[in-house]
């Protein structure tokens, strides 16, 4: 029996499109399909900061008067939804997994490159379906977590057509979770051990553990709610004899999951990005792996502390808030791991690892305000507020976003061949830095003083202190402009960026910049010291 | 499943360099029937706690009548034996008597659905009557779409069993292997859906 694996690739590469319109075609090859989730995850990057920026104008006055209020609510769910399910989950998992494991465990591809493939093209639908929902009569407008009876009851076309577009997504990244567990448990290259794998790898493998082990939940869960709003069901309708709490612990259960799916793929591209760049191996190795998994175990047995208000019984409350406060645990380790991975080192201050330590300091403070949200007293007075707010945006943004960015500055070279201009890239990291902590520091105080979250209008006591936050946000999107520029004129004419410009030990720089269709010319290296710097290196066969 | 074989080897058409590796297809379609098995996980919590914390109203109707469900739960488990059957048949190049070994278990499949809607029709509650209702028909539903989706691919691998231009053989039985596993996947959840929903 022969069963050629890529007969489309290896058969009929001459047929393939070149160059840069490979990026717009049907592609089997890992690295295309990692750019492809990275460019449309760029662009509905793009729509859900122009809907942040919308909602930042209108909060400059306390009144509503920029859109009406129902408006309002519609660009609130939509900026919420766009930003997760198609930003920050299809980017930091799909495009850089996609990158970056084949060649991290020594394969010439994912493990089914096809599912890959299927994987990303059920993104391009489902976002244009989500952004067309918002063009119907009665868009969603219950936030992203459509809690019913809300969801139910407010006009309904638009959030069928949500909840149809983020099954497909969720199916999406349920394919994705498979590939990668496939890849990295069973496509290693002869001889790497799995202690030997660059982090990203333990990453990508926790995140798509939890990818697998909680999406399909929501999937059934929005199958439910679907049925109350088109079948007149009561599974979430206290009217006909419903259950609302259970709507919230079905998609908290997968939902809670979904911040570390968000975020651990950026605690491995920072484990990455770090050694590299200040010429030290990565502090604590075996920890972090450990930490990574007991993060996989703990994230998925907290989802009840965003339930604090929901009438959980004490006993449910005292566990939840237990739970919570030990993943502070594994997420510290990893925290000072990162410290000690920089302490002593020879650091070049660069836009990657300026974005690197920009997240790190942003995620402290969310992760502190992380213990403190878990603490029951606290939780039910900030409950709801801008303080969570606050809160989510220093992890998702302050934490993968800046990651995303690192990222894109450190592996840009190995993509293109070219440079990035540091110049800009330090100007970029400028503008974001201070325009993000400006808009969402003053947003705790906001929180504490009781500042509701989700409303078009609030007491004009609060509206100086959100007009800084505004200001922060036009900087923010102020800040994408100088990354523009850089990215368009460095991969037009771009300093020549060689194979290895970091000096880089970890194995996707061992090939050449752009890497060839099938990775490495010859046989894949084996790398067994992926972090081996400043000490001799083994002779490697 | 017996029958299950992962440590064939695929041939890669390279030009250049020529490199086997082992044929993973099953790890993936068990991590697939993982995650699957928590949408079903996902559906039961809902209603147990549906059946422990939200009283129905006066007069609801939650009893089932057991004959046709337990009738399907014998169906199901002697089709989960005729498809290892099959599979086995398949081994010993039988084409043929695996062909008809498959026929059967679709067979069984398809009384499977014909008994289920008859237990619709009959039932004397609707799908938005009250809680119960509404949950046993999403859970039940959920089941037999899976169902449909199985049997059809075994009338499909049934089809490609046969002897002349079918592309399943002895040296080709991973989508045997997969669908057997899909549909022993699939007995399984019945039976768990049977325990919790009818005897409980």
């Amino acid at each position: 029996m022969t069963i050629s694996i890529d007969p489309q690739k290896t058969n009929n590469e001459s047929l393939q499109p070149k160059g840069w319109l490979r990026y717009f075609s049907f592609s089997l090859d890992h690295k295309v399909i990692g750019i492809q989730y990275l460019i449309c995850g760029f662009l509905f990057y793009l729509i859900g900061g122009t809907l942040a920026s919308a909602i930042r104008i209108e909060l400059a006055s306390p009144m509503s008067d920029f859109m009406p209020r129902d408006v309002y609510n519609q660009v609130l769910t939509l900026h919420g939804t766009i930003m997760i399910f198609l930003w920050i989950v299809p980017v930091v998992n799909g495009a850089f997994g996609n990158y970056l494991v084949p060649f991290y465990v020594g394969a010439r591809d994912m493990a089914f490159p096809r599912l890959n493939a299927v994987a990303f093209w059920l993104i391009p639908p489902s976002g244009l379906m989500l952004v067309a929902s918002y063009f119907v009569e009665g868009a969603a407008q219950a936030g992203w977590t459509a809690y019913p009876p809300l969801s139910i009851t407010t006009p309904q076309s638009g959030q069928i057509i949500w909840i149809l577009s983020v099954l497909l997504l969720g199916g999406s990244s349920i394919f994705g979770g498979i590939n990668f567990i496939a890849t990295i448990i069973k496509l290693r290259r002869p001889g790497l051990k799995l202690m030997q794998l660059p982090m990203y790898c333990w990453a990508m493998l926790g995140t798509s553990l939890l990818v697998v082990l909680s999406t399909p939940v929501l999937a059934g869960t929005l199958i439910l709610l679907s049925f109350d709003i088109i079948a007149n069901t009561g599974f979430f309708n206290p009217v006909l004899g419903g259950n609302v709490v259970v709507y919230q612990h079905l998609f908290w259960f997968y939902s809670h999951p979904a911040v570390y799916i968000m975020v651990l793929p950026a605690f491995g591209l920072v484990s990455e990005i770090l050694p590299v760049h200040s010429r030290k191996p990565l502090f604590g190795y075996t920890t972090m792996v450990f930490s990574i998994m007991g993060i996989v175990v703990l994230g998925l047995v907290v989802w009840a502390h965003h339930m604090f208000t929901s009438g959980t019984p004490p006993w449910m409350r005292l566990f939840f808030t237990i739970a919570t406060a030990f993943i502070a645990v594994p997420t510290g380790i990893k925290f000072f791991n990162w410290v000690a991975t920089l302490w002593g080192g020879k650091i070049s201050i660069n836009s990657a690892i300026l974005f690197s330590c920009g997240f790190i300091i942003n995620f402290v403070f969310g992760g502190i305000t992380g213990v403190a949200l878990a603490q029951v007293p606290f939780d039910i007075h900030v409950h709801d507020t801008y303080f969570v707010v606050a809160h989510f945006h220093y992890i998702v943004y302050g934490g993968t976003v800046f990651i995303i960015f690192s990222s894109i500055y450190h592996w840009f070279p190995k993509v293109t061949g070219k440079l990035l201009n540091e110049k800009l890239g330090i100007l970029h990291f400028i503008i974001t830095f201070i325009g993000f902590n400006l808009c969402f520091a003053p947003q705790h105080w906001l929180g504490l003083n009781g500042m509701p979250r989700r409303v078009a209008e609030y007491d004009p006591q609060f509206q100086f202190v959100n007009q800084i936050s505004s200001l922060g946000a036009l900087l923010m999107a102020i800040s994408t402009i100088p990354f523009l520029i850089n990215v368009f004129l460095s991969a037009r004419n771009g300093k020549d960026a060689g194979d290895n410009p970091w000096n880089a030990l970890t194995p996707e720089w061992l090939t050449s910049s752009p890497p060839p269709v099938e990775n490495w010319e010859g046989e894949a290296p084996l790398v067994e010291e992926p972090y081996g710097y400043g000490k001799e290196i083994p002779e490697q066969n | 499943m017996t029958t299950l074989d992962s440590s064939k080897e695929i041939q890669k058409n390279n030009s250049e360099v020529n490199e086997t590796h082992e044929d993973f297809r099953m790890f993936g379609l068990i991590t697939f029937l993982i995650a699957d098995g928590m949408t079903f996980a996902g559906f039961f919590a809902a209603y147990l706690t549906y059946k422990a914390v939200n009283p129905l109203p006066e007069g609801a109707i939650y009893e089932l009548e057991l004959p046709i469900p337990t009738l399907n739960t014998i169906l199901l488990l002697v089709s989960s034996a005729t498809f290892h059957k099959a599979g086995k048949a398949l081994l010993k190049d039988k084409n043929s008597d695996s062909q008809k070994w498959l026929f059967f278990t679709a067979f069984l499949g398809i009384i499977f659905l014909i008994c289920q809607l008859f237990e619709y029709f009959h039932l004397p509650f609707g799908l938005t009557d009250n809680l119960f209702a509404s949950t046993f028909y999403a859970l039940t539903g959920f089941h037999g779409l899976h169902v449909t989706l199985g049997s059809l691919m075994i009338l499909i691998i049934a089809w490609q069993t046969r002897i002349n231009g079918g592309r399943l053989t002895s040296q080709n039985m991973f989508p045997l292997e997969a669908v057997e596993l899909y549909w022993h996947f699939v007995d399984g959840i019945w039976v768990i859906l049977f325990i919790i929903l009818y005897l409980l």
